[in-house]
């Protein structure tokens, strides 16, 4: 293929865009807001991800002990609690300091406290884990030690979320999907009004000896475009608008792990080109097979 | 160079356009195609052309079977074949030099060797210094010219003409009668199709006569009506 040619392929590709340019918008207008939609879910989903790996990192298993125990029945629990496969770290917290972290944490509600001539709190441990899949059963573990009264973890938290991940996950999927669609849909209609302005030529192509590849590029051509400029317009208005909305979260939950803007999602966005790319030579590919018998 | 042996098409709607025709033409040949309107004149150039395939015989063109090639085969083989129509069949929004060049550009012509062979060709019919025109400024006979320049510009082996002067007085028909004349003269073998009978007579060359689908009259140096 010599270098006229590739002039002529874009060339033919963008004059045809020019002509048919009302649908050519319209198919770059689905396919922007498909991936834009596509793009948020994106984001969502790496931000829940990070979400749930801090909390993870956060999660902790409380080991409340009767009252009865002895100083080294203390220090042989925790000599086992170190060792248990998953658990990454053990505190202890003995009553005195939890009745001290309960007041800084009431705050002014301290008069509550002024009235008890015990301290109600048992000594406890807390641990931390590796993975927060390894919760439930450790504190299933730990429950069997001889001295253990109670064990509590946050694991709903994190169910919690993870349910609302996968919801948002369908719902996302189920409209990408459907508007896909629609944007392969209206790219085939155009590359089809495309090829069928230019029957004239195309002809007069086929006569000149033309293959059927160089009568089907600028078509195919013309599609990616398509494709490709609705993606582009996607991935700008996704940048601008979580630009806008980590600088909001900064303000207002400065506590969120939100992920930045260019360290970790490049990706992100040349996923959403590449997507585009590949939406307009789907569209483009079904109407040149079908609608271009050369 | 073209070879027809017992070649029959019988369209879809059972119309019988050929018969069992046979046909040798050799190279450098001068061939006009006469005969009565639905005599198979433009069916017989369509087979050759592999716009279509017989529905029984065999063509041979150039040493290549033209029934049995494979699809991606035809571009190449219809890259020897230069068509002129009565129609002309130019692109109106093209100038006539893009117009000449096209057939260059869908072939992989670099740039360089468009341009060159473009201008050639457009000397050759006499269209030097209308480059820049657009097909609808030109007359009929100028257009035609176009047209042959695009035929001809990548030095085909064989140049079909199907009525080519169909649309044009008598005067404008005999000039290009001259230029197609020149072009077999420079080796092109020319097979053209035509009910102008006065330009066959004058011509003096071989006359292949169809009708109802059948080879009626094959002659050296014929008339259009004949004996
Ligand atoms: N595409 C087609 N489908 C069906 N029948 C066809 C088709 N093309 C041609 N025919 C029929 O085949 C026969 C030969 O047609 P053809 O066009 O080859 O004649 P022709 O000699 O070129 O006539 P003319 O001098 O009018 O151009 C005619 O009866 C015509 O109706
Ligand atoms: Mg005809």
């Amino acid at each position: 293929m010599g270098r006229s040619a590739v002039g002529y392929y874009f060339k033919e590709a963008f004059d045809s865009l020019f002509r048919n340019n009302w649908l050519s918008l319209a198919s770059i207008g689905v396919v922007t807001v498909s991936l834009f939609i596509f793009g948020c879910f994106l984001l969502i989903a790496i931000n829940t991800s990070a979400i749930i790996n801090t909390l993870e990192s956060m999660l902790e298993i409380n080991v409340f002990l009767e009252n009865n125990l002895n100083q080294s029945e203390i220090n042989h629990l925790n000599e086992e609690l170190k060792f248990l496969p998953g658990v990454s770290g053990v505190e202890f917290v003995p009553k005195e300091q939890a009745l001290e972290n309960m007041l800084t944490s009431l705050g002014n509600g301290k008069d509550i406290t002024d009235n008890l001539d015990e301290n109600p709190l048992p000594d406890s441990f807390r641990i931390k884990t590796n993975s927060v899949g390894l919760v439930p059963q450790i504190a299933a573990n730990i429950y069997k030690f001889k001295g253990v009264r109670n064990v509590i973890y946050g694991q709903e938290v994190v169910e919690r979320l993870l349910i609302v991940t996968r919801w948002i996950r369908t719902t996302c999927l189920t409209s990408i999907g459907v508007l896909g669609l629609a944007a392969i849909f209206l790219i085939s209609t155009t590359i089809r009004v495309s090829v069928f302005s230019r029957r004239k030529e195309i002809g007069i192509m086929k006569f000149l000896g033309a293959t059927n590849w160089f009568v089907r590029l600028p078509f195919l051509l013309e599609g990616v475009v398509l494709g490709f400029s609705g993606a582009l317009l996607a991935s700008i208005i996704v940048y601008l608008v979580y630009t806008i909305v980590i600088d909001k979260i900064a303000v207002t939950m400065p506590f969120l792990p939100v992920v930045g803007q260019i360290d970790k999602l490049a990706p992100v966005y040349w996923g959403l080109l590449i997507l585009g790319l590949l939406i307009g030579a789907a569209g483009s590919s079904i109407s040149v097979h079908r609608f271009l018998k050369v | 160079m073209v070879r027809l042996y017992n070649v029959t098409k019988i369209y879809k709607n059972n119309s019988i356009a050929l018969n069992n025709v046979t046909l040798h033409i050799k190279k450098g040949e001068f061939i006009f195609l006469v005969g009565p309107s639905g005599a198979g004149k433009t069916t017989l150039t369509r087979l050759i052309f592999r716009e279509d395939i017989p529905t029984r015989g065999q063509i041979v063109f150039n040493g290549k079977n033209v029934v049995r090639m494979r699809p991606g085969e035809v571009p190449f083989h219809r890259r020897k074949i230069g068509m002129v129509f009565q129609d002309f069949r130019l692109l109106a929004q093209r100038t006539v030099y893009d117009n000449v060049a096209f057939a260059l550009q869908v072939t992989g012509t670099s740039n360089h060797r468009i341009k060159k062979l473009a201008l050639e060709a457009l000397k050759v019919v006499g269209l030097e210094g209308k480059e820049k025109m657009h097909p609808e400024q030109l007359s009929g006979g100028e257009q035609q010219r176009v047209c042959i320049a695009r035929a001809i510009v990548n030095n085909p082996l064989l140049l079909i003409a199907d009525e080519p002067t169909g649309n044009l007085d008598p005067g404008t028909s005999r000039e290009l009668m001259n230029l197609f004349k020149e072009i077999n003269g420079r080796g092109t073998t020319i097979i053209m199709a035509t009910h102008a009978w006065d330009i066959v007579d004058s011509m003096k060359k071989r006359v292949v006569a169809l009708s109802g689908g059948k080879v009626v009259r094959d002659e050296e140096s014929g008339d259009y009506h004949g004996a």
